[in-house]
């Protein structure tokens, strides 16, 4: 079926079996193949990308339901020749190892950190209204959607915390 | 020019220290980072190829038994279908690590429920899928065995994996202080977090294959005697991997049913397991039984090591988990029993996760030595300080290098250990108990043979080998070592890695990717530094690269000049030799733990953790210390969570995915701590460097579950830590 999906500005038509998850189409079809395929079920969070600017599993999701929709994947947020911050942070900090989960990790901390200014309280934090800080804690907290077996969990926190604090 | 270095003397000369670029061991970023972090770097699933379709496995709803029929005619009229295929040349289960042929193949015999019976391939993932659900696959059951400690399995114990010495039974009734305890070990799953994946195309009889594979040397040998072609047909190209630990040692179902299907229907196909059935069809490390006796003198000096394991396998295996491997020489006693039992068990391959053996036998005997500790009132790391051997206990061979009690030192000082409060139950935060932990790290070094051309040209330098880089820096610390040894900025050096065209490695496994093929590198940079320095009238140890000049005596040169008439190309080959028989290799370490267990509920939170490492010279101190950061949260998972759960009907992995297999997330890991000692062993390799990927795993877990017992007093020993297991002592 025909889908209109507007992504990382470009618009593409697709034209893809109704069964075609958001994830499938950006590898399968749309040559995007930043976002990553770990579980396929929302358990790892590899898959992660944006959608009107909060941060999804593309594979629990139809590309068909997103006729419309402004979706932005790594490629949108930063190239290898023009790198996002929070991408140098992750180079710089080590904040990965085999790069699988990498780009899931990225798309996710960069629509956390928009929910941290936007004052969305999380587990962790101190009461329910005011701005949270950005601790260790919260950081860990807010990213433990997004699985890292080489486990570089400190590291990530790491790059975060140093990206969050330049901008800031 | 081949320049062949074997291994038979220590080399003591520190070469890389001579050098004058100053990159080696330096903390530098990964050099394939900004591919990585922009989602560019190219993963198996993703390699674009015209005209592909896709595969998908139909697998055994049963855990033993034949397959009597198979209804191909309704699937194979489904839209977009291409083909239903039950080849006999599917495999039962992937290569075992190193085994360099195929392993036992063949779809009408069921050993595990989850086997791979079929593969179905269509235009279409969406439609693969779908009619691989609708395949129907008669069978005939017959009776399985599946629990490890059943009464009536038959225990085999190969010859070559016992040892005895000396009388324990007597050193134990003599014993001042004694432990005798039986721990059980579950299985775990790598879990990586790429799937395993290929994507296959023929040209003629000519093979291509874009894996997800841990050594390419032996996975194109396994690939090719699967399908019964010749390996010279066969190209495996796996240029990143999204993890292995283990699980991609040998070559897997993906890869072999990928170029089947993709001959059968005349396209190139790709075929990704789905997580499940990475969980069902891939490597499991095996659970264990493990009886520790400990038998000690009143000033707590070990007059007896005891150490038998039980562990499980399919029929037809040879790999069995190795527990014991680290019990054999970490620590002294005269008498020693080592036994190593294995049963049968129709349930899904037992084969190498991370640290094969270290991993839970390590864990086991360092669990066992606190209990120790805590009977004889000794303090656990002067405990072991005490028992380190001089020489190998089983044979007298003396150690490369030897630094457990550096590292034990140095983490008791950076922990600050001395404020442990050995009492369990006498530190408290609020409805938090607080205790400390730790155990000892080992684990086996080992050098293979690999090979690595470094071509230095005007432009720079060019290093290839087939080795991977799976995480673990390959692609930046073999630039390191190529770097110092040429005076090259890094930029200047270009690894190409993950190609069966290329010189073969060694692979991703055992700890071995860096030494060995930095070894490799190293002896093919001699020799182009050897042809400099004749070029420049000199010996090749007075001779100074550094930022693409050549130095010597008071001369200057652009390195260009000298290579005016044409680069230098040495195909760099390394081999293991007598030091590896010669001397017992071991890295060390120490780990130290803190955690908060609540009174109430009985969660475990690790609070702090330390581990201090000893592995040579560190060639990259960044991407070593990932790597250790990686094993500590392995130790965290095994310690805390992880846990394949089997139906005791069937076998089936009830918990095969990450909903229900709980590895740790990042709110379980706090800011883990990783110290490295200043280490050269000359004995394990030209460059002076040891294994460390799985080190930071070996031991790990006992930390934390010592610190659980200083916590709260309560002693776990069937792993994981979980809380109905803490809550029950509470």
């Amino acid at each position: 079926m025909q889908t209109d999906l507007t992504i990382n500005g470009h618009t593409y038509a697709l034209n893809a079996d109704q069964r075609t998850t958001l994830l499938d189409a950006l590898r399968q079809h749309l040559g995007l193949t930043g976002a990553k395929k770990g579980c396929d079920h929302g358990q790892c969070g590899a898959c992660t990308v944006l959608v009107n600017g909060r941060r999804i599993n593309s594979c629990l999701t139809l590309a068909c339901m997103h006729d419309g929709d402004e979706i932005v994947t790594i490629e949108g947020i930063g190239s290898e020749e023009d790198l996002s911050a929070l991408q140098q942070a992750f180079m710089s900090e080590d904040g990965f190892q085999c790069g699988y989960c990498t780009p899931g990790q990225i798309c996710s901390a960069t629509a956390m950190l928009e929910e941290v200014k936007a004052g969305w309280p999380s587990h962790v934090s101190d009461s329910l209204d005011g701005k949270p800080r950005l601790s260790d804690e919260e950081i860990s907290e807010r990213m433990s959607g997004n699985l890292c077996r080489c486990a570089c969990y400190p590291n990530i926190v790491a790059a975060i915390r140093s990206a969050s604090e330049a901008s800031s | 020019m081949t320049a062949h270095v074997k291994m038979d003397a220590p080399d003591r000369r520190n070469r890389l220290d001579a050098m004058a670029q100053g990159v080696i061991g330096e903390p530098l970023d990964r050099s394939e980072g900004a591919l990585k972090v922009s989602g560019k770097a190219v993963y198996a699933h993703e390699w674009p190829v015209e005209g592909l379709c896709h595969a998908v496995l139909v697998r055994a709803a049963i855990s033993r038994g034949t397959v009597t029929r198979i209804d191909k005619a309704p699937v194979e009229a489904m839209d977009g279908v291409l083909a239903v295929i039950d080849d006999d040349r599917l495999l039962r289960n992937p290569a075992q690590g190193t085994a360099n042929k195929a392993p036992v193949q063949g779809p009408r015999k069921i050993f595990y429920i989850g086997q791979p019976l079929a593969v179905v391939v269509a235009e279409s993932f969406e439609q693969a899928r779908h009619a691989a659900q609708q395949l129907v696959v008669e069978t005939e059951a017959a009776d399985a065995v599946l629990d490890p400690e059943a009464e009536t399995l038959e225990h085999e114990r190969p010859k070559g994996k016992q040892t005895s010495q000396g009388d324990l039974d007597q050193a134990m009734g003599a014993a001042a202080f004694s432990i005798d305890e039986v721990y059980r070990t579950p299985g775990h799953s790598s879990a990586p977090m790429e799937p395993h994946a290929a994507i296959a195309s023929w040209d003629g009889d000519r093979l291509t294959v874009r894996a997800s594979c841990q050594m390419l040397k032996y996975n194109r040998n396994e690939l090719a005697d699967a399908l019964g072609i010749k390996p010279e047909n066969v190209r495996i190209l796996a240029p990143y991997v999204g993890g292995g630990f283990g699980s991609k040692l040998g070559i897997a179902h993906d890869a072999v049913a990928a170029s089947i299907a993709a001959r059968a229907v005349g396209r190139p196909v790709a075929l990704a397991l789905s997580r499940r059935q990475v969980f069902e069809t891939t490597m499991r490390r095996s659970e264990s039984r493990q009886r520790v006796r400990l038998a000690a003198d009143a000033e707590g000096r070990l007059t007896g090591i005891g150490h038998a394991a039980l562990v499980s396998q399919l029929p037809g295996e040879k790999f069995s988990e190795p527990v014991t491997q680290a019990t054999h020489f970490l620590y002294a006693a005269k008498n020693r029993e080592i036994v190593h039992e294995i049963v049968r068990l129709n349930l899904t391959c037992a084969g190498s996760v991370r640290a094969p053996g270290e991993a839970i036998g390590m864990t086991v005997l360092e669990t066992a030595m606190d209990e120790l500790a805590i009977k004889a009132g000794i303090d656990p790391v002067e405990l072991r300080k005490r028992n380190i051997p001089e020489t190998d206990p089983e044979g007298d061979k003396p150690f490369s290098s030897h630094m457990l009690a550096s590292a034990l030192d140095r983490g008791a000082k950076l922990f600050d250990w001395q404020r442990r409060n050995p009492v369990p139950r006498s530190t408290r935060d609020g409805e938090w108990l607080i205790g400390l932990g730790m155990s000892s790290a080992a684990r086996v070094n080992m050098l293979a043979e690999a090979e690595a051309i470094v071509t230095l040209s005007a432009g720079g330098v060019r290093i290839e080998s087939d080795m991977t880089d799976i995480g673990t820096g390959t692609y930046t610390v073999l630039a390191q070592v190529a770097a110092e040894m040429l005076g090259q900025p890094m930029q200047s050096v270009t690894t190409v890695l993950g190609d069966t065209d290329l010189p073969p490695g060694p692979g991703s496994g055992g700890s071995w990717g860096a030494s060995s093929t930095g070894s490799a590198v190293f002896a093919a940079c001699e020799d182009i530094r050897k042809c400099l320095a004749e070029k420049l009238g000199c010996v090749e140890e007075e001779l100074t690269l550094k930022d693409g000049h050549a130095v010597t005596a008071n001369r200057r040169v652009p390195l260009a000049e000298l290579l005016a008439d044409g680069p230098i190309s040495v195909r760099g080959v390394i081999e293991p030799g007598k030091t590896s028989k010669e001397v017992r290799q071991s890295t060390f370490g120490a780990f130290f733990a803190e955690v908060a267990v609540n009174e109430v509920t009985a969660e475990v939170r690790v609070r702090r953790m330390l581990g201090v490492f000893a592995a040579g010279r560190i060639l990259n101190a960044k991407t070593a210390r990932s790597q250790c950061l990686g094993g500590m949260t392995f130790g965290i998972g095994m310690a805390l969570t992880e846990e394949l759960i089997h139906d005791p009907r069937t076998g089936a992995i009830v918990n095969r995915d990450f909903a229900e297999y709980h590895l740790p997330v990042n709110a379980d890991v706090p800011q883990l701590e990783v110290d490295f000692l200043e280490e050269r062993d000359p004995w394990a390799s030209p460059i002076q460097a040891k294994g460390i990927g799985e080190l930071g795993i070996s031991g790990a877990a006992a930390s934390i579950n010592n610190a659980i017992f200083n916590a709260c007093g309560v002693r776990v020993r069937d792993y994981p830590a979980t809380l109905d297991k803490i809550l029950a002592g509470l």
